[in-house]
């Protein structure tokens, strides 16, 4: 029973811890780019499309993480070489990605998909509970854990991260020193459109094997508020994300075992969770204003 | 957003649309509330509005807008397509209601047909499906096949389409099990796969072995396939998604209504109404059988004859969940009752949420 819903968090959690990693890595280089539904749902179609294609679940997941990054150079194209504003360029990013997502998806309408295999890890997986619930998932699953460890060694234990930390806290400092603030901020956009589309992959190749229109349904903007809600600190967003998805994934369980408790209440207690959470961050102020990034937003134009 | 930029683009469309030369004699215009690529509600329309097209050719015209939201939107989109000379519109959802008698009152030659609302005028007829009918089939079939005597329902919202679909769910499997037990679970929306295949894998869980849906994806099914349970596809057949899973699907189809009306309107005998059709008129549909016994397949077949032959599901006795009576022995709920339906019948493991 435990072991069963377990289970269900874990893919409920995925989608939208690695589509958080990547966005807290472009906003902790300071550009927030609310366009991460758009990328993932274009990851989710490029996906499906490729997979069933070429009947390669591993070219699908290659082929929406491509999507994704190419996505995000047209934000990063807009926002960092033309300087657009980024609110404004992310919010059409996310139009774009849902629209153009479904004109390339309507020939997969009503076909079944692929399904990304289960990967049993040799002795392990057959350790009772821990084993089917750590180590038979698929490959994402594991990728997403991997990509959270490694966000959270480059961005506090290397040089690179100390790079790209000082761009995100002060462009103008960073760029006094030599280091190339667009480059930093373009790669780091990049990776967050990789992410996202690594995210939407897993949404229509694993959680729900199919594409269907819109079949993101707002997990994106999920993404962009678990990041707040970590405040900006990788390990964080693995526990906002499994707190998101044990919430959302226990309301429906709560109903199967027939508790008696209103089922709207229970479809809006991640939402809460989130805002209570928030508060509490918010109340220590020296944390909030140590990681949040201080140029979070704020376009740059280098001066000569 | 999503939706107000494709609305543009598609009114851009027919702008563009609308400036050619018109030799068609009649332009059937059709308003969606999702996208048709759903593979649920609004792609089931959009099958009937291509029905009409194949079926008429040259003589009819066709145009539609996906995506309009129920509201404001609404009006400007059903009032654009008044003023673009299409004969008759069809508006798809319960939403737009008030937008199609507002535009209606301005244009008296326009005909409107609402779907499963209930206000009408001269020029404004309603029409809906008894999906109900299905439900109950669906019901028999899912006690005679379950081992554990569960089944799982996922729902959307608590309105009296739903409750009324949960009601002969369980009036059928219990004409077969008494004693069946059916879990119902509200997602508190229509169409989030990733949420419904949570229910679904929750439902299982608790025991059930059996699901269905009253949401519009494919996801539920595919959980079943995946869990080795079965289930039912809702609104088109979703046999390829579930292959070991579907026992069948309750379809829609709207192609015989639709080019039903749009022949009144060729003919200039249209006139206002309200259509509520079942299996007997083929506005819905039974999917082939499969998965299953031959003796359960029979029973599912008179049934659905009977039905056809106008036996109605909501058919007494029926009690209530408190206790009180619905319907005395015999005695058929008029269409007002199921219509606004607001009461589980007595055996449903869940409290109506209000």
């Amino acid at each position: 029973m435990f072991e069963a819903v377990l289970l269900t968090v874990i893919t409920a959690a995925t989608p939208i811890l690695i589509a958080a990693i990547g966005e807290l890595v472009a906003e902790r280089s300071g550009v927030l780019n609310l366009g991460v539904e758009g990328m993932m749902i274009m990851g989710a179609v490029i996906g499906f499309a490729v997979a069933n294609q070429t009947g390669s679940g591993t070219l699908g997941v290659i082929a929406a993480v491509a999507a994704g990054m190419a996505m995000s150079a047209l934000f990063g194209f807009l926002v960092l070489i033309l300087v657009a504003n980024q609110v404004a360029t992310g919010l059409a990013l996310t139009i774009l990605g849902i629209g153009f997502s479904g004109l390339i998806g309507e020939a997969f309408i009503g076909v079944p998909g692929l399904i990304l295999p289960e990967l049993y890890i040799p002795v392990l997986s057959e350790i009772p509970f821990i084993g089917p619930v750590f180590f038979q998932q698929d490959a994402i699953v594991y990728l997403g854990f991997a990509l959270v460890a490694v966000v959270a060694y480059v961005l506090f234990k290397t040089r690179l991260g100390l790079v790209l930390r000082a761009v995100g806290n002060n462009h103008g400092s960073a760029h006094a020193l030599g280091y190339s603030v667009i480059k930093v901020r373009f790669m780091a956009v990049l990776f967050g459109g990789g992410c996202a589309g690594l995210a939407g992959a897993y949404m229509s190749l694993a959680y729900t094997p199919q594409w269907v229109e819109n079949m993101t349904a707002g997990r994106g903007w999920i993404a962009l508020a678990l990041v707040v809600f970590s405040s900006w600190l990788p390990l964080r967003v693995i526990v906002g994300a499994y707190l998101f998805g044990a919430v959302s994934v226990l309301n429906l369980h709560a109903q199967a075992v027939e508790l008696d408790i209103p089922s709207q209440l229970l479809s809006s207690l991640p939402y809460l969770a989130t805002i209570v959470v928030l508060v509490l961050i918010s109340a220590n102020r020296r944390l909030t204003l140590v990681n949040t990034p201080a140029c979070l937003g704020k376009p740059f134009v280098p001066d000569r | 957003m999503k939706s107000i930029l494709k609305a543009t683009v598609a009114a851009a469309a027919l702008v563009v649309a609308g400036s050619a030369a018109n030799a068609a004699d009649v332009k059937a215009c059709f308003v969606y509330v999702g996208p048709v690529g759903d593979f649920g509600w609004s792609y089931q329309h959009d099958q009937g509005r291509l029905a009409v097209e194949a079926k008429f050719g040259d003589k009819v015209e066709t145009a539609y807008l996906e995506s309009v939201p129920e509201g404001p939107d609404a009006e400007r989109a059903i009032e654009r397509f008044a003023r673009e000379g299409c004969n008759i519109i069809f508006t798809t959802s319960f939403g737009y209601m008030n937008p199609t008698l507002k535009v209606a009152k301005k244009f008296p030659d326009v005909k409107f047909e609402h779907a499963t609302g209930y206000k009408s005028a001269d020029n404004v007829a309603t029409y809906n499906s008894k999906f109900h009918e299905g439900r109950y089939i669906i019901g028999q079939i899912a006690a005679k096949q379950s081992k554990s005597g569960v089944a799982g329902y996922i729902a959307s919202f608590p309105i009296p389409e739903v409750v009324a679909g949960i009601n002969a769910f369980l009036l059928g499997a219990q004409s077969v099990n008494p004693d069946f037990k059916l879990k119902v679970v509200w997602v508190n929306t229509w169409f989030d796969p990733g949420k419904e295949a949570d229910a679904a894998k929750a439902l299982i869980d608790q025991g059930a072995d059996v699901i269905t849906q009253h949401t519009d994806s494919t996801a539920p099914l595919q959980v079943a396939q995946e869990r080795g349970a079965h289930g039912f596809g809702q609104a088109s057949d979703m046999i390829n998604f579930a292959k070991d899973a579907q026992y069948t699907a309750i379809i829609d189809d709207w192609a015989p209504y639709y080019v039903h009306r749009v022949q009144d309107v060729l003919d200039g005998k249209w006139e206002s109404g309200s259509a509520w059709d079942g299996l007997a008129e083929g506005h819905v549909v039974m999917a082939p059988y499969t998965n299953l016994p031959d003796d359960v397949v029979e029973m599912a077949k008179a049934t659905e004859a009977k039905i056809i032959g106008g036996w109605e599901p909501f058919t007494g006795p029926i009690t209530k969940q408190d206790g009180s009576v619905a319907a005395e022995d015999g005695v058929r709920l008029d269409d007002g009752a199921i219509l606004g339906m607001n009461w589980y019948v007595q055996g449903v493991d869940d409290k109506l949420p209000q």
